[in-house]
């Protein structure tokens, strides 16, 4: 009985095999793992969205000289495990040439022996500095790293002569890394953190956090983490009368944000990438024409406003077209010619990769923004 | 007996084969976590199936296990082998005196108590951040090696775990055809009953409740070295559901049918991809199904299919399936 089930097992799974393994020759595959579903499907759906909008827009114009793109899309539901055996599936069944993603730090960490194995460039649209730092010969990623985001806050924090912070950071994956970074560089900026606290994902209210920090000497509060936590603690400061700036991560740049906190979202600025303010940026910002077609089409597409997180994934798969088309379409080729691209104009920046640095942005990929009117506005 | 020592012995050969089918394919490393998977289907069934015990905290085991072996042997520069048998019985130790406590309750109240267990080691994981790592993660533990044979491929990985499925497989077999485990069987069916008898109950659900968790922890073990990279996530509230699923789709009281819910719940969702976003709910819609019509699970529903399906055909029962 038991030899049947498996006999019918292995006997689907061949099928499924060869189904998905007779694919005309001539196309150049690329992978892209996303947290479609789960709890980080805020950054997976924009994500999956921007990367098969680019590639359409890829094959429309005439592929990549001359040959079709074939973007293969799984969704990793935010798990470790499922990520690596999706990775696996990419390499070994699909023959992929690279991979855009995964979503999360958590999720290409783990995926990231995998292709370092196997030998095939990933390129992450996760923010966490480790993926690239220590720097792995086949991984690179496009989203900008928690240090660039915190640089940016201090130093704008220094300008208007304040250095007592407190920092409230979310306890998952991106808060921690902020909480490490916001330590870590404290100090370079001559910034004393005088209240160190968090809150969980899942956290309805935190008043008893803010209650804290208004008894505390802190100048300014710095807020890191992702929807809808951020909005809650911005609601939480306007009923406590908080009067303290607040400043928040780049978790929260997208339009969702200021429609859940509503009324109290007035006047919190953050770091962000350029695109939600791509149409104010001044007419000689490098960035800005990639940044207006990338929302135009978006918008176009999907009927919704595109944000910086979709962005990742346009990078990551315009970075790869730029490998192929210098070093042609195997991993190897793409990985020497990544390495090698300098000056590319992106949504999340403008990405220099070196040898020491897969990581190829600087802290002008971010710009201070203020929310004013319900909308945003570059921050003074 | 010999029926027994007859299944196993055609469990290990089909084990033995599988990579002949799957060789070079990401299936081969889907069966991995298979095999991961039924170590702990195996082992809570042990304590829900025969014993009659319910846990909904298993996967903190699991997690001790790969964060014990994780943090020993990366941080600690241990061996990975003795990490595995330290960590292996500081679980079992763990379980056991919590075990005293927690299987005083029965019913709902233990439900409640090991879920509670459960979630306060998650937290554990998430929030004790120089030594876990925290919700980032725990990176670069490194593969088990034995002599100069490092398991570092899938097909390798795939011999190692379901080695330790078989040697589990064994052991859980015997156990369960034994007096001991025919005393488990009479506390699960009548406790009071079974105590009257001068089963010494109390004692053997808390010697179950160990021997489950350690199991759990050598997983937990094998799975840190596999992955190479472990978060908190892999081990929280919804592992420990998906287990007690896999234990009851597979059936209730069988150590094969851990293993049927362990591949069937693994596998399916990578069978049911080709349907996109709907995959969910067809997955959903299948396992209310076959609670519903297979209410004894896999290992007695599928013989019962099969005998009504010849029933249909010929007319006749088809006995020996």
């Amino acid at each position: 009985m038991k030899f049947r089930f498996k006999t019918l097992a292995s006997a689907a799974a061949l099928l499924l095999a060869t189904v998905s393994t007779s694919f005309a020759a001539g196309t150049i595959k690329i992978g892209g793992l996303f947290a479609v579903t789960g709890p980080p499907a805020f950054l997976g759906e924009p994500e999956r969205n921007t990367a098969k909008m680019v590639v359409d827009n890829i094959n429309k114009a005439g592929g990549i000289k001359g040959q079709k793109v074939e973007l293969v899309v799984y969704d990793t539901a935010g798990d470790a495990t499922k990520a690596v055996q999706m990775a696996t599936k990419l390499i070994k069944d699909d023959k992929v040439v690279a991979i855009i993603g995964p979503s999360t730090t958590g999720e290409t960490m783990a995926v990231i022996p995998v292709v370092e194995k196997e030998k095939i460039p990933l390129i992450s649209c996760a923010a966490g500095s480790k993926i690239t730092d220590p720097v792995k010969p086949y991984v690179f990623k496009t989203a900008q790293n928690d240090s660039l985001a915190v640089t940016k806050i201090y130093e704008y924090l220094q300008q208007h002569k304040q250095n007592k912070v407190a920092i409230l950071t979310v306890s998952d994956g991106f808060g921690a890394s902020g909480r490490e970074q916001l330590k870590a560089l404290a100090g370079k900026h001559g910034m004393q953190i005088v209240v160190d606290d968090t809150y969980g994902p899942k956290d309805t209210d935190m008043t008893s956090q803010l209650t804290k920090i208004r008894g505390s000497q802190a100048q300014a509060l710095i807020v890191w983490g992702t929807n809808p936590g951020p909005a809650v603690i911005a609601k939480n400061a306007k009923q406590l009368g908080l009067k303290m700036p607040l400043f928040m991560s780049h978790g929260v740049s997208s339009k969702k944000f200021i429609s859940l906190a509503g009324d109290a979202a007035e006047g919190i600025k953050l770091p962000s990438g350029k695109v939600i303010v791509s149409d104010v940026l001044p007419k000689n910002d490098p960035q800005k024409s990639a940044l207006l077609t990338y929302v135009k089409d978006y918008q176009s597409h999907y009927k919704v406003e595109g944000d910086h997180f979709g962005g990742h994934a346009w990078d990551g798969v315009m970075l790869v077209k730029t490998a192929i088309e210098k070093g042609g379409a195997t991993p190897e080729g793409i990985r020497n010619a990544l390495e090698g691209i300098k000056d590319f104009h992106g949504i999340g920046g403008t990405f220099n990769f070196s040898a020491n640095d897969h990581a190829g942005l600087t802290k002008d990929a971010f710009i201070m923004v203020e929310i004013r009117n319900k909308d945003w506005v570059i921050a003074k | 007996m010999k029926r027994e020592l007859i299944k196993f012995m055609l469990f290990a050969l089909c084990v033995l084969v599988a990579p002949l089918f799957f060789s070079g394919s990401y299936l081969m490393n889907v069966l991995v976590f298979v095999g991961i998977h039924t170590l702990l289907a195996v082992a809570l069934n042990l304590l829900l199936g025969y014993a009659g015990q319910i846990s909904l905290g298993h996967a903190a085991f699991f997690g001790l296990g790969a964060y014990g072996s994780g943090i020993l042997t990366t941080t600690f520069s241990w061996n990975p082998w003795l990490a595995m048998v330290t960590v292996a019985v500081i679980v079992a130790t763990m379980a056991f005196a919590i075990g005293f406590p927690i299987l005083k309750l029965k019913g709902h109240y233990l439900a409640m108590a090991t879920l509670g267990l459960g979630i306060i080691i998650f937290i554990v994981f998430n929030e004790w951040v120089d030594v876990t790592g925290g919700p980032s993660g725990f990176p670069g533990i490194p593969n088990l090696e034995l002599g100069t044979l490092v398991f570092d491929s899938d097909l390798k990985n795939y011999y190692l775990v379901w080695s330790f499925v078989l040697g589990c497989v064994l052991l859980s077999v015997n156990l369960a055809n034994s007096r001991i485990g025919r005393a488990f069987r009479a506390i699960h069916d009548a406790e009071t009953a079974a105590r009257v008898m001068g089963v010494n109950a109390r004692l053997l659900k808390v010697q179950v409740f160990a021997l489950s968790a350690m199991i759990c922890a050598i997983a937990g073990s094998l799975y840190a070295h596999v992955m190479t990279f472990i978060a908190p996530p892999s081990f929280g509230f919804n592992i420990s559901v998906e287990l007690l699923t896999m234990v009851v789709i597979g059936g209730l009281g069988s150590i094969y049918g851990s293993f049927l819910g362990a591949l069937l719940l693994t596998m399916l969702p990578e069978f049911l991809r080709f349907m996109h976003d709907y995959d969910i709910v067809f997955y959903g819609g299948l396992l209310m199904v076959m609670t519903i019509f297979m209410p004894g699970g896999l290992v007695r529903g599928i013989p019962e299919l099969f005998r009504k399906l010849a029933g249909l055909k010929k007319g006749k029962g088809d006995a020996h399936a």
